[in-house]
């Protein structure tokens, strides 16, 4: 101190700076920036190549769900009766098999009515037939066949208004395609049988169980179609006025017309293409790409919504639960002791249901009020917190000690700051990668709850991936797409999700850090 | 001492958290509207008859402090009033168990020695190719749900090939410990088998590669072992402290079965059991199925938390 003092006097003439004149630094300059802890561990992660591929994968998933409910014609509430558990079809696709085409083995009766199905307007049913077998005990022959599952549905009966009726020979009218057939004779009979509409040849059988077996047949065993038609001797009999097959030139004589529309007591009774009568309707043809399920709803479309719902639920999850996961566990680990003991014990319990336990509960008692998805999210925020508290807790611990803290503190540092500034961002890389380890599990139960029926997701414009298995869960054996499509998109997401996770775990541990090299 | 002490305290602190958590559940139940019950002959007597007895009419602390006389006296959880109407909780769930237990024993007695074999394989060549398609087939069976590749097996091994029936047998027909059963539950028992394996597999290929770099595993090599010796006394015995209280975990949730899998391939285990409780929304069965899987789960913590200072004495208890 006495020495300092000494120089207390000294005049200011006698100092002088330092190499003024040409300021030339001989210190290196680092022409680079400076690497930090984050931008250290993207560059470690971007190394990892499994986990990039993760990410564009779940970006990809991400980027399905988002952008398909835009895109699609399809929506959950879309059902049609007619097109249920259609095979998937996607014409770019189709000669891989995509075409929504299955094998039927069919008898004689079968093979006939398949194949009768699309004569009418120079197509049919049947795109092959691959094997034809003899049945040894009757003689009789068994075809198997390649059936377009969408060309199958053919000709339906509808009923329509006086308006719908106009309405629609006005639409033939204007496009020139074709909706309405003639109706067969035999109608009456087989009107209320599924396959009615279908039957419009001269039948081996003409009983209303009829199964489709054609009453003529050439030498091969092939078909030969008779049309059955009703006919009429006035030309627009039910004031039908449109488009009429080529062949309807009043029979012979010009006499006798076929019959387009039967009136009855509510308005006309017609046979209609199914398929465009679809176009007329929706305004597109019929096409699932990943097929539909036994209520006729598009899986693509179902699969977009219940992913978003699920990233919807996992996302909003970990937003709720991470600050106060954070502040939990900074609070325990800080304070410790009393305070400690007794948090613990609350997360001790609630630890301590199992997460089923608290799913049932709440969707008991909150499902009516509040809806699936928000009943789903509270079970999660109920729940998920308690891991990422348990390790903010353990990392206060570890660095709650150490010398610089204490430094900081002494220089009069108060609580908030010491937790917020001084020992949270030590633990921000384990707590980043354990919460991205939390989305793939929330995703997984949310689904396992909607499968298992815990959760139900049954309202009109919302389903849970959950769900869709449970649906295609029956049909396993008979329709495995319905199944298939969601399945696989399930194990693809949780596989990119936890892969993606990992390499960002490995990249956030500075103690790997220069261990693969 | 400290350990008896340290280990009483634990078992306190487990029922002090067993029953507020069951005070919890009672109560949410309880509030709840009481189901009616279904006309089915004289039962709707003995349920109406039984609900007096339970002083359901009663305030909700009434409730409470008669379940429990019932439940320690007793054992009697009251009668199933949706499902297994007018039969005894308690015995259904009995009846149960064992359906639940023989397919978790048969897939952990597969799981275990497969899980351990291929860790340790994988940690002997570590960052080889046979390193890495274990660790990848280990990767995909984690992440992927339980119940993806259980529709897999089920339609590959049950309607592809049609190997295996698609449920289990019944045990009036078939014995428990017998071929028929066990083949009956083949596809459910791989099935959880699965995940057993892949988890076991990384945990010991982790453990292990740990302990193949360590020091003392060279001064075993410098002192003249062979590697299989060296690995077989020093490395596996250092490398079991963490793998067997889990294997310990998962014998002890042996009981509790897993809820997919028995709903997938129709087991009429205790899981399944729960799920129709849940679903049928019959409250005593409920209660009383989440106590049992609360006390699975408490237990086996606590059992999987003590194990660890039994297993390797260099692990002092109650110590901080």
């Amino acid at each position: 101190m006495e020495k300092k003092m000494k120089f207390d006097n000294i005049p200011v003439e006698k100092f002088q700076f330092a190499r003024r004149d040409n300021d030339v630094i001989l210190d290196k300059k680092f022409s680079t920036k400076p690497v930090g802890y984050f931008k250290d561990c993207m560059r470690r992660f971007r190394k990892n190549k499994s986990s990039v591929i993760a990410a564009y994968i779940i970006l990809l998933l991400f980027l399905f769900a988002l952008i398909v409910p835009f895109v699609s014609h399809y929506n959950v509430s879309f059902r049609d009766g007619y097109y249920k558990l259609a095979p998937p079809k996607f014409a770019p696709l189709a000669f891989l098999g995509w075409d929504g085409c299955t094998d039927r083995t069919e008898g004689q009766a079968g093979y006939d009515y398949y194949k009768s199905i699309g004569v009418e307007y120079g197509s049919s049913s049947v795109k092959k037939v691959k094997n034809v077998k003899t049945d040894e005990t009757t003689g009789k022959p068994f075809y198997t066949i390649y059936v377009d599952d969408y060309e199958k549905v053919g000709f339906v009966y509808v009923d329509l208004s006086e308006k719908e009726y106009n309405a629609l020979k006005e639409y033939q009218n204007k496009t020139k395609i074709q909706v309405a057939y003639p109706i067969p004779e035999n109608y009456k009979t087989n009107f209320l049988a599924v396959n009615g509409a279908n039957l419009w040849y001269e039948l081996a059988d003409n009983t209303p169980s009829t199964s489709g077996a054609s009453k003529y047949h050439d030498d091969n065993g092939d078909p030969i179609y008779k049309a059955a038609y009703r006919t009429s001797k006035k030309e627009t009999s039910a004031k039908y006025d449109s488009l009429k097959l080529a062949e309807d030139k009043g029979g012979e004589d010009g006499k006798s017309w076929y019959v387009y529309a039967v009136k009855n007591q509510s308005g006309y009774r017609m046979r209609v293409l199914y398929k465009e009568y679809y176009m007329y309707q929706n305004g597109f043809y019929p096409e699932h790409i990943f097929g539909t399920n036994q209520d006729g709803q598009d899986l693509f479309a179902c699969m977009a919504v219940g992913a978003r719902v699920s990233f919807l639920i996992s996302l909003s999850v970990v937003l709720v639960v991470i600050p106060f996961g954070l502040c939990y566990g900074a609070i325990e680990g800080y304070y410790g002791g009393a305070i400690d003991l007794f948090l613990e014990r609350i997360s001790d319990i609630i630890y301590g249901i199992p997460l089923i336990v608290v799913a049932a509960l709440c969707n008991m008692h909150l499902l009516k009020k509040i809806g699936p998805v928000l009943t789903t999210w509270l079970i999660f925020i109920i729940v998920d917190w308690l891991g990422i508290a348990a390790r903010v807790r353990t990392q206060f611990y570890r660095f709650k000690g150490q010398e610089y803290v204490l430094a900081a503190r002494t220089l009069g540092a108060s609580d908030k700051r010491l937790i917020f500034r001084h020992i949270l961002p030590n633990s921000l890389g384990t707590i980043i990668t354990g919460t991205i380890l939390i989305i793939p599990g929330v995703i997984s139960s949310e689904i396992m709850f909607a499968y298992l029926g815990i959760v139900s997701f049954q309202t009109s414009n919302i389903i849970s991936m959950g769900t869709l298995l449970s649906q295609g869960e029956s049909y396993l054996a008979t329709y495995p797409h319905i199944l298939l499509f969601p399945a696989c998109y399930i194990a693809l997401l949780e596989i990119a999700f936890n892969l993606f996770g990992n390499g960002l775990r490995d990249a956030f541990n500075p103690s790997l850090r220069g261990a693969d090299e | 001492m400290r350990t008896l002490k340290y280990v009483i305290k634990r078992i306190l602190l487990m029922i002090m958290t067993y029953v507020i958590i069951m005070t919890i559940c009672f109560v949410l139940i309880k509030m709840l509207p009481l189901p009616a019950v279904r006309e089915m002959g004289k039962d709707i007597n003995l349920i109406l008859a039984k609900r007096e007895a339970m002083g359901y009419n009663k305030p909700i602390l009434v409730q409470y402090f008669l379940f429990w006389k019932n439940l320690l006296l007793y054992g009697d959880f009251g009668l199933g009033e949706q499902m297994y109407v007018g039969q005894d909780v308690m015995k259904i769930m009995l009846q149960k168990i064992p359906y639940s237990v023989t397919v978790n024993l048969y897939s952990i007695l597969i799981a275990v020695p497969l899980g351990i074999m291929f860790g340790i394989y994988a940690a002997l060549k570590k960052n080889k190719w046979q390193d890495h398609f274990i660790s990848t087939l280990v990767m995909v069976f984690i992440s992927v749900p339980s119940f993806v590749y259980a529709f897999v097996v089920q339609y590959f091994l049950c309607f592809k090939t049609g190997w295996f029936s698609l449920t289990a047998a019944s045990r009036e027909t078939t014995p428990f410990i017998s071929l028929a059963m066990f083949k009956s539950m083949f596809p459910a028992v791989i099935s959880m088998a699965f995940s057993t394996i892949a988890g076991l597999c990384r945990f010991t290929r982790a453990e292990l590669a740990e302990v193949l770099t360590s020091d003392y595993l060279l001064l075993a090599r410098t002192k003249g072992l062979t590697k299989r010796q060296a690995i077989i006394r020093h490395a596996m015995r250092n490398a079991m402290v963490p793998i067997l209280p889990m294997i310990l975990g998962e014998f002890i949730g042996i009981l509790g079965g897993s809820l997919i899998i028995e709903k997938i391939f129709s087991i009429p285990g205790i899981g399944a059991l729960f799920l129709t409780s849940i679903g049928l929304r019959d409250y005593n069965f409920f209660m009383a199925l989440n106590m049992f899987y609360t006390l699975i789960g408490l237990v086996g913590n606590l059992i999987v938390d003590l194990s660890y200072g039994f297993i390797d004495p260099r692990i002092k208890m109650g110590e901080r």
